[in-house]
């Protein structure tokens, strides 16, 4: 019994020319952000070239950031590594902050809210998403810091004996806590969209074979939601880190530009790259506005970083767990 | 299930527990209320459902916690708007959209001066930066979806990395770029090169989502009659989808029409109202908040808030119009 396997047709498209235009025009176009990306970088790159030369690998351990003085004896010397460690500390306090809220927002419209006004909530979650930080900021700067501010003085009196919740002075006002509180309230939404879409994508029959097993609504999210939607979590939340990480007004706002590596949270000594770079790019030397490129550069590598990390995770969790 | 009897003794005992906690502890004021209110909920959820039966313990805190978590989340957002209309209420009359401030300064009183030539440099800055990257992100997500081509995920990857740089990056580069190198001075053009950077991404993972509605069968029916690819993108997917592609596009404007960081870098501040992009620095909403506010003074504290009301309401006009054209088209299959 041979039976011979006919070899399978070999489909050939051949395009006419218009269309062959057509497709190199297109992909032309797409690969414009290529193009921005590569230039973005090697901009950087090339105006900050001559600080990285200068400075070599202490640009990213130094504190300083000190023009060079009048008469020219004390040299210039700038380093990103206080900014560095305060941009992680602000985004480190608003993750930590937004992503339980952000899970219980995300669960509450997707499983409590009655479904009659869940249309109606996200709607109102998407404009809160387009707020855009400048206002974000003058809230936080007018509303926000006085009252963030007292929390503060009661933290510090209760827990003060934990080290991040120390101060040198007690002065509350423009502390890393409240701009991580800030930020929190910023990067809520874009963590909220994407646990819900994890959370609403939950395998149906799942839950309800919890349901039939006689669990409770709290016992099923636990069993079955929580667990799915943990990848879409995880990556959500490093995509809110992304953004706050690059925060640059509103972080300006309610913050004290600091050059020092300042772990105390409460304390008014704080500052990140993305407000390093506003804040002296006014009055900036051609020099240091070398220096700021550099930084500008450091930024970029880094959220660009956090974001391939980020989006990795969302895609991989958007096929469900294996 | 609780019936709303059962419901409304535990609230009213919250209530009663919240009271005592306010006036017996340094909690002040609405906020301080709402915590002691939040906490003693818990309380009083958990120690009913302790009686009615403890399987349920665990569900009811997790109910009572997970409301509460979003009511919290909910109290900045209606402080927010609540304080931008109150405070902007006052600096707004008839002069503050058609005068700019050429002749006044911000520390005059608030019926002179205005901020006709933020919102026309806005308008500007805006537009061009949409007729840069409106284009541009339509092409890459037809790149994606519709020629598909062995390219289609890095195109996608690149558009994901590009909604990740960071404004004020976004600001810096136009500013090492154009303006050092081509202009040589701040303008209105190097603003909206900025702008278009940051707007890009969002039409293109819009339009992508939009595209991916149309059904396979529209365009193969269009091959069948012997169309070409360039025909049938031009002139049956692309019309099929237009409103669409509109809302991406207003989408990518409300996205960028706030934003202060790059325009700090780039078009500055101005006072005097101008359509003119090439020539000096132009004036711009976000940026005229940011510097009303560096200012630091009661009247310009004022004026702030009343620019900030009027761009929030741009921007909720622009949502509600793209939710309105598009109907949102969401990928749910």
């Amino acid at each position: 019994m041979s039976v011979v396997d006919p070899a399978p047709r070999v489909l050939k498209v051949s395009r006419g020319t218009s269309d062959k235009v057509f497709r190199g025009v297109i992909l032309a176009g797409a690969l414009f952000s290529l193009i921005v990306l590569a230039l973005i970088s090697g901009f950087l790159l090339y105006r900050g070239f001559e600080v990285f030369k200068d400075f070599g690998f202490s640009f990213f351990t130094s504190t300083k950031w000190d023009a060079a003085s009048e008469d020219g004896l004390i040299p210039a010397s700038y380093g990103v590594a206080a900014m560095l460690v305060g941009s992680m500390v602000i985004a480190a306090i608003a993750v930590f902050v937004a992503v339980p809220f952000a899970m219980s927002v995300a669960l509450f419209l997707e499983y409590y809210a009655p479904q009659r006004i869940k249309s109606v909530l996200v709607s109102i979650l998407d404009l809160i998403a387009s707020i855009p930080s400048v206002i974000w900021g003058i809230w936080g700067y007018t509303i926000l810091m006085p009252h963030a501010a007292g929390w503060s003085k009661s933290l510090n009196h209760w827990l003060g004996w934990f080290p991040l919740f120390k101060v040198p002075a007690p002065i509350f006002e423009r502390s890393p806590f409240i701009a991580g509180l800030l930020l929190a309230m910023m990067i809520l939404p874009i963590i909220t969209s994407v646990a819900r879409e994890v959370y609403s994508q939950a395998p149906r029959d799942q839950i309800d074979a919890a349901y039939g097993l006689g669990a409770s609504k709290w016992g099923t999210m636990r069993a079955v939601v929580l667990p799915f939607g943990r990848g879409g979590l995880v990556g959500g939340t490093m995509l809110g880190l992304g953004r706050a990480l690059g925060e640059t007004v509103a972080v300006y706002l309610v913050l004290n530009l600091v050059f020092k590596i300042n772990f105390q949270i409460l304390a008014s000594v704080g500052g990140n790259v993305a407000s390093l770079i506003a804040g002296r790019f006014g009055e900036a030397t051609p020099y240091e506005l070398k220096a700021l490129m550099a930084a500008g550069l450091v930024l970029f590598v880094l959220t660009l970083f956090v974001n391939f990390i980020a989006t990795a995770i969302v895609a991989r969790s958007a096929k469900g767990p294996q | 299930m609780q019936t709303l009897r059962q419901r409304v003794v535990v609230f009213a005992i919250a209530a009663a527990i919240a009271s005592i906690l306010y006036a017996v502890t340094g909690l002040d004021g609405l906020l301080g209320w709402y915590v002691a209110f939040a906490l003693s909920t818990v309380v009083a959820v958990a120690v009913q459902s302790f009686f009615t039966g403890r399987k349920s313990l665990s569900d009811r805190i997790a109910s009572a916690v997970i409301t509460i978590g979003f009511a919290t989340v909910v109290i900045p957002w209606i402080s927010l708007v609540f304080t931008v209309i109150n405070r902007g209420w006052k600096a707004i009359y008839w002069g503050f959209f058609t005068h700019d401030m050429l002749v006044n300064s911000m520390d005059e009183p608030l019926n002179m001066g205005g901020i006709s030539h933020a919102i026309v440099g806005t308008c500007v800055i805006v537009g061009v930066a949409t007729l840069i990257a409106a284009p541009l992100g339509i092409i890459a997500a037809i790149y994606i979806v519709e020629i598909n081509g062995r390219a289609a995920r890095f195109v996608r990857f690149l558009t994901q990395a590009m909604s990740g740089v960071p404004s004020i990056v976004a600001g810096l580069f136009i500013y090492s770029t154009i303006v050092i190198a081509v202009t040589h001075k701040n303008n209105g053009i190097a603003g909206a090169l900025s702008l278009a950077i940051l707007m890009l991404p969002t039409v293109a993972r819009t339009s992508e989502e939009v595209l991916k509605v149309v059904p396979r069968e529209v365009r193969d029916s269009s091959y069948a009659l012997g169309a070409t690819q360039l025909r049938t993108t031009m002139r049956v997917v692309l019309p099929t989808v237009r409103s669409g592609l509109i809302t991406a596009t207003i989408l990518g404007i409300a996205r960028v029409a706030g934003e202060t960081a790059p325009l700090l870098l780039t078009s500055q501040y101005a006072l005097r109202l101008t359509t003119n992009m090439f020539d000096s620095t132009m004036a711009s909403m976000p940026t005229y908040i940011f510097g009303a506010l560096r200012t630091g003074t009661e009247l310009s504290l004022a004026r702030a808030w009343g620019a900030a009301m009027v761009l929030i309401a741009l921007i909720v006009i622009l949502s509600i119009i793209a939710r309105l054209f598009g109907g949102r088209t969401k990928g749910r299959k």
